[in-house]
């Protein structure tokens, strides 16, 4: 299993002020945000990912928009600074949200560019992005996975393609000329990641045969990773754990409360994030039809009910630290607890390769999120990297 | 009764009632709504046409159509297909926007057009909203602004059956892919009014804000030949708030005696 530290650069000094206005996210002024606050906050960012580099992680960079919880406005930006700064480290945009940019040409184009930056160290990540990433980019939510596709196809044939220009006259992109200069150097294209929260994401990853990955939900994934599995035998070939990703709130000390509480601390992003203004957390033609009409059902919502792996509910807004890692959302405790948690979510998972390692979360100071990282490193990753999670499922 | 017919390729689900003078209704975003009384009300004096746009109710949405283009094509089809003369056309809301861009194409089947609560243009500045965002408020607010009373627009969807709900998140989708962007209306649409000659009203409710203040008068000062009138105690669903003020204001102007 591979591990991949990330953070989404969050600017928790707002977290508070969002909580108020009941939504962290696209309709909290910017007027909340202290730009020489930011400025120190991304600096020491960046650095925790350089510190990876030097401890044998890779590295993993999202981006969100209009909100406190993510400053990261741009995954090939923050990349091309830590290409610079990482010698060893592979680099994931997890991802670029295709589904909301209106150049993917210009995707392509940045992407094989950090590639030759890199040395050829990019994973590329082509994802749909969240509900709430619809309103920042004002994309049309109604047939938006027709356009990702669109916008998909064009990116690996504009990254591949040496003998252009080629045109391009689709039902949402339209080019004469298209021709990236440079191109990338992993050839065809850098590795190419998706995700998603369905079992039908699962099945068109595997058809494609795309790394799929998901978050803080081992009931989601299991699923998602099931579908893409039978999918591939259908097609004629077995998905290994190379195909499976997952991302975690990861907490690790030389103490079990040590680790715990420094998860409890980066888990204040899970219970504040997805605290956004109603209308944008489903925009109509985001979710599927059947979705819809559950939730038109189930009425108003009270609260994030989830279930645990147990089946008891869980409100994902109060859940402690014991509660989240009920529902695989957390791994905690030290170096042992936290291998032998991963161990058994991979087995339960029916093997799991990468590991997202949300090691940094809003409130985890600078101190904290070194020694998580060099702890994890030192003695958590070396034992994951050996680690060969089987083909199947363990009996449940 | 709803029947349906293939026009241009796409089959539209269509409420027929009455007898009497063609009148072609095209509903809001929101939806048909023909249990509610307007409908019947209406089809005592005409012969209403009112077919679910596609992607509402049990209209198809095949995946080219996806403009409201589309839609003023296909419904100037529908106008042929029945060979309809000197008919009524009426649009309400969304459905105003559409009547709007087929009218200034063809009024041949035409006789005289009713807006009520149009939406389709914009006339103010970048800064200003001419139409709230509608998608950027919750569902109370949605009420609060689109009804003069919103517990008249309030509907208790979780005991409605699987089906209902299902035509009403079909409907919203389809709703977001004709009118997200430029939030609708066609920035184009304004400067070809001038093309709609037809004898118009636009019909306004008094407590509508889901349009700014003076919207509707400046939709009526672009065409060409509009009056206009105010609907008491309604909002920016006239017919459905207001039934019998509303159909009896379109009978004076579309059948007068």
């Amino acid at each position: 299993m591979r591990t991949w530290y990330f953070s989404e650069m969050a600017y928790h000094p707002a977290w508070e002020a969002g909580l108020a206005r009941g939504s962290l996210r696209v309709v909290l002024p910017n007027g909340n945000v202290d730009p020489d606050i930011a400025h120190g906050l991304l600096t020491r960012y960046l650095d925790e990912f350089a510190l990876c580099d030097e401890v044998g992680l890779d590295i993993m960079v999202n981006e969100h928009h209009a909100t406190a919880t993510c400053m990261t406005v741009s995954v090939p930006m923050a990349l091309a600074i830590i290409a610079r700064e990482t010698k060893r480290a592979r680099l994931l945009s997890l991802g670029n949200p295709i589904a909301n940019r209106p150049d993917p040409v210009r995707v392509a184009e940045e992407m094989a560019w950090l590639d030759v930056l890199s040395n050829g160290r990019t994973e590329l990540g082509l994802v749909k992005g969240a509900a709430y990433e619809i309103a920042p980019a004002n994309s049309n939510p109604a047939r938006i996975m027709r356009r990702y596709w669109e916008a998909h196809d064009l990116i690996l044939k504009a990254l591949s393609t040496h003998d252009g220009p080629f045109s391009w006259e689709g039902e949402y992109f339209h080019y004469r000329n298209v021709n990236i200069w440079p191109r990338p150097i992993q050839q065809p294209h850098p590795p190419i990641w998706m995700t998603g929260m369905s079992a039908a994401t699962g099945r068109v990853a595997a058809e494609r045969g795309h790394v799929v990955g998901t978050l803080l939900s081992g009931g989601i994934a299991k699923p998602m990773f099931d579908a893409y599995r039978a999918r591939a035998h259908e097609l004629g070939w077995e998905a290994g754990p190379d195909r499976m990703a997952y991302a975690a709130v990861i907490g690790v000390g030389h103490t079990r409360a040590e680790g715990h509480r420094r998860a409890d601390l980066i888990a204040g992003y899970v219970r504040t994030a997805p605290v956004v203004a109603e209308p944008f957390t489903n925009p109509p033609g985001y979710n599927t039809i059947p979705a819809n009409v559950a939730m038109l059902k189930a009425g108003k919502k009270k609260g994030r009910i989830v279930a645990d792996r147990n089946g008891n509910l869980i409100d994902a807004s109060k859940a402690s630290v014991e509660d989240l890692m009920a529902t695989d959302t957390v791994f905690a405790g030290t170096p042992d607890d936290v291998f032998e948690q991963i161990r058994d979510f991979s087995a339960r998972m029916g093997g799991v390769g990468h590991l997202l390692f949300f090691g940094q979360g809003g409130f985890l100071d600078h101190k904290d999120t070194v020694e998580n990282i060099r702890l994890f490193a030192a003695e958590v990753a070396p034992r994951l990297r050996d680690l060969h999670p089987p083909r199947r499922a363990a009996a449940e | 009764m709803i029947r349906t017919r293939t026009v241009a390729g796409v089959e539209l689900a269509i409420a027929e009632r009455g007898e009497g003078p063609p009148l072609l209704f095209l509903h809001p975003g929101e939806g048909l709504e023909p249990d509610r009384p307007w409908l019947d009300l209406l089809a005592r004096r005409f012969r209403v046409i009112a077919p679910f746009h596609p992607g509402w109710g049990g209209s198809a949405l095949p995946d080219w159509v996806g403009s409201v283009d589309d839609l003023a094509y296909l419904y100037l089809d529908l106008a042929d297909a029945l060979e309809l003369e000197n008919a009524a056309l009426v649009g309400a809301d969304f459905g105003g926007w559409i009547a709007a861009e087929m009218v200034a194409r063809s009024a041949a089947r035409f006789a005289r057009l009713a807006l009520v609560a149009p939406l389709g243009v914009k006339f103010g500045g970048v800064l200003e909203r001419d139409i709230v965002d509608m998608h950027a408020v919750s569902r109370d607010r949605f009420l609060e602004l689109a009804w003069a009373e919103p517990a008249r627009g309030d509907v208790d969807m979780t005991t409605l059956p699987d089906a209902t709900l299902e035509a009403i998140a079909r409907g919203r989708e389809a709703f977001a892919l004709f009118g997200w962007k430029p939030y609708m209306h066609n920035p184009r649409l304004r400067h070809w009014l001038h093309r709609i000659a037809l004898p118009a009203l636009v019909l306004s409710g008094a407590a509508d804000r889901i349009t700014g203040p003076g919207y509707d008068a400046r939709w009526q000062a672009a065409l060409p030949d509009a009056r206009g009138e105010t609907i008491a105690d309604a909002g920016h669903f006239p017919l459905w708030e207001q039934p019998d003020a509303t159909v009896a204001a379109l009978t004076r102007f579309l059948a007068p005696r």
